[in-house]
């Protein structure tokens, strides 16, 4: 059972029922039914044409829907009165979704759910796995969605950017229970990629490829964090690094620079860097700059201290500190980090200590605690 | 079966017998501690015991109700409150006798110098639904 062109062909499937007259919540609905039976059935008997397979069930699905809600209430004209759809290709269709599922009438939850069922194929199940709620909650969740946009043409043009946000807020999700987010965070911008030639959509997946190939050395065996600085460089992913490279190039050489291709360019300097101390950390903090003209994201400019603390040492980095505001997140930890680099073990440890209760994941705080117990155990 | 709440509290439980603020451990401790606390959860999830298990931040605010058309008003954090929850655990037992154990082995987990923390817990059985035999 091959899962994931079951997951590949579900937005062209999808966009094949619309085009043929159906809702977007109906063939949504009817092709999710498809890929349950896709797997129930599949292992046994493999259709020769797999996509062909999933429009037939899903039209057969459909109809059958629209025949019982008509049985109840009489709407079988709605079918007919479909407007006729226009000529477009299969490819078009597959962006228009995710233009779709990424609507700015929708909240960046439901944004996100809705690209990971009706673009990333996933089952209710799976993305109320993912998300760590019940599948009640989340279906309910995802059929809100689906209403918010049922008056949305499928043909409106759509800003890439809010489909790359949703991208981004599912790869940031990671790793928890039996849908690795992340991956498929990076599957569906790879998808995209082929839709849509623009330099953010690479700078994405760019973005996506450089942390990923990071990942296995970012948790020791214990599941505490691993910091960039001490992770082991030789159990990097270098093929997901040289894609990623590969791709920020490119995309570069289009000189349409964006938010993405410049966090990616930060994370690059990283990958490249063959022990924490050879990082180019100039260039970091250059590219710190220009993604601050790029966004107003304040943390951004924490980043940035903590790169200056770097290239210029920690009291320049502390310089740059003190002009941001304390409330930030991580603003705390990072002033522990900057004192540490200055030697002011005291005041580090304390403050690894106040960071800790500040934190907002379990992870997060068992290593600032120990980052305390570190330099409390070390001065004992 | 029987649902019980475990309740670790950051304030407001009786003191540890091996009472010192985790940032005062070595790493090592640390390490020893939370895996403990992991292997513990990994055994109930094998004995059919394990419901959930969360952890929950330190801060957090008072609000209420304020009447039509206002907003719900909010106070605090009250410094002085004298009872900080900092993580439960649910569990689905037999009987109350083995809630108890397992609370008992919970609190043994080890903290400085490696010895028991002896942590108080509150133990707490959750209401259950009625049952369809009552006479």
């Amino acid at each position: 059972m091959d899962e994931s062109l079951l997951r590949a062909l579900t937005p062209p499937v999808t966009a094949i029922l619309v085009r043929r007259g159906a809702d977007f919540a109906g063939a949504e609905d009817a092709v999710q039914d498809a890929l349950v039976e896709a797997v129930r059935t599949w292992d046994e008997s493999p259709p020769r044409d797999p996509k062909a397979w999933l429009v037939t069930v899903a039209w057969r699905r459909f109809l059958d829907a629209v025949r019982s809600e008509s049985a109840r209430r009489g709407r079988e004209e709605a079918v007919d009165d479909e407007p006729e759809p226009g000529p477009v290709s299969g490819r078009d269709d597959t962006l228009q979704l995710y233009f779709l599922c990424a609507h700015p009438s929708l909240t960046p939850a439901s944004a996100v759910v809705l690209t990971l069922r009706a673009v990333g194929g996933l089952t209710t199940r799976q993305v109320a796995r993912a998300y760590l709620v019940p599948e009640a909650t989340m279906a309910q969740r995802i059929s809100r969605a689906k209403r918010t946009v049922a008056g949305v043409r499928l043909d409106a043009p759509g800003d890439v950017a809010t489909v790359l946000r949703v991208l981004y807020l599912v790869f940031n999700e990671g790793y928890s229970g039996d849908v690795d987010l992340a991956a498929e965070a990076i599957r569906l911008a790879r998808q995209l990629r082929v839709e849509l030639d623009h330099p953010e959509v690479s700078g994405l997946l760019a973005l996506m490829l450089l942390h990923h190939a990071r990942r296995a050395s970012r948790t020791a065996p214990d599941g505490s964090l691993v910091p960039l600085a001490q992770q082991d460089r030789s159990r990097w992913d270098t093929d997901a690094i040289a894609e990623g490279v590969a791709l920020l190039q490119a995309a570069l050489a289009q000189d349409r620079l964006g938010e993405f291709q410049a966090q990616a360019a930060i994370a690059a300097l990283h990958a490249d860097a063959r022990s924490a101390e050879e990082t180019d950390w100039v260039q970091v903090v250059e590219w710190y700059d220009e993604l601050a003209a790029l966004t107003d994201n304040p943390l951004v400019l924490l980043n940035r201290a903590v790169a200056l603390g770097e290239a210029d040492g920690p009291r320049a980095g502390l310089a740059a500190l003190a002009a941001l505001d304390e409330s930030l997140p991580r603003y705390t930890a990072v002033e522990a980090h900057l004192r540490e680099r200055d030697g002011d073990l005291a005041t580090a440890a304390r403050l690894y200590a106040v960071a800790a209760e500040r934190a907002d994941s379990l992870a997060e705080r068992d290593h600032l605690t120990r980052q305390a117990a570190r330099l409390n155990s070390a001065g004992r | 079966m029987a649902k019980y709440l475990l309740l670790k509290h950051y304030r407001g439980a009786p003191t540890p017998v091996n009472d010192a603020p985790m940032d005062q451990w070595t790493p090592d401790e640390i390490s020893a501690h939370m895996q403990y606390m992991e292997d513990f959860a990994d055994r109930l999830r094998d004995t059919g015991e394990f419901v959930d298990s969360q952890a929950l931040r330190p801060e957090g605010s008072w609000v209420s109700y304020d009447g039509e058309g206002r907003p719900p008003a909010t106070d605090g954090p009250f410094a002085e409150t004298k009872d900080l929850i900092a993580g439960f655990m649910i569990i689905d037992v037999d009987s109350h006798e083995r809630a108890v154990a397992l609370a008992g082995e919970l609190s043994a987990a080890p903290g400085q110098g490696g010895r028991p923390i002896h942590e108080w817990l509150e133990l707490r059985p959750l209401m259950s639904a009625p049952t369809t035999v009552t006479e």
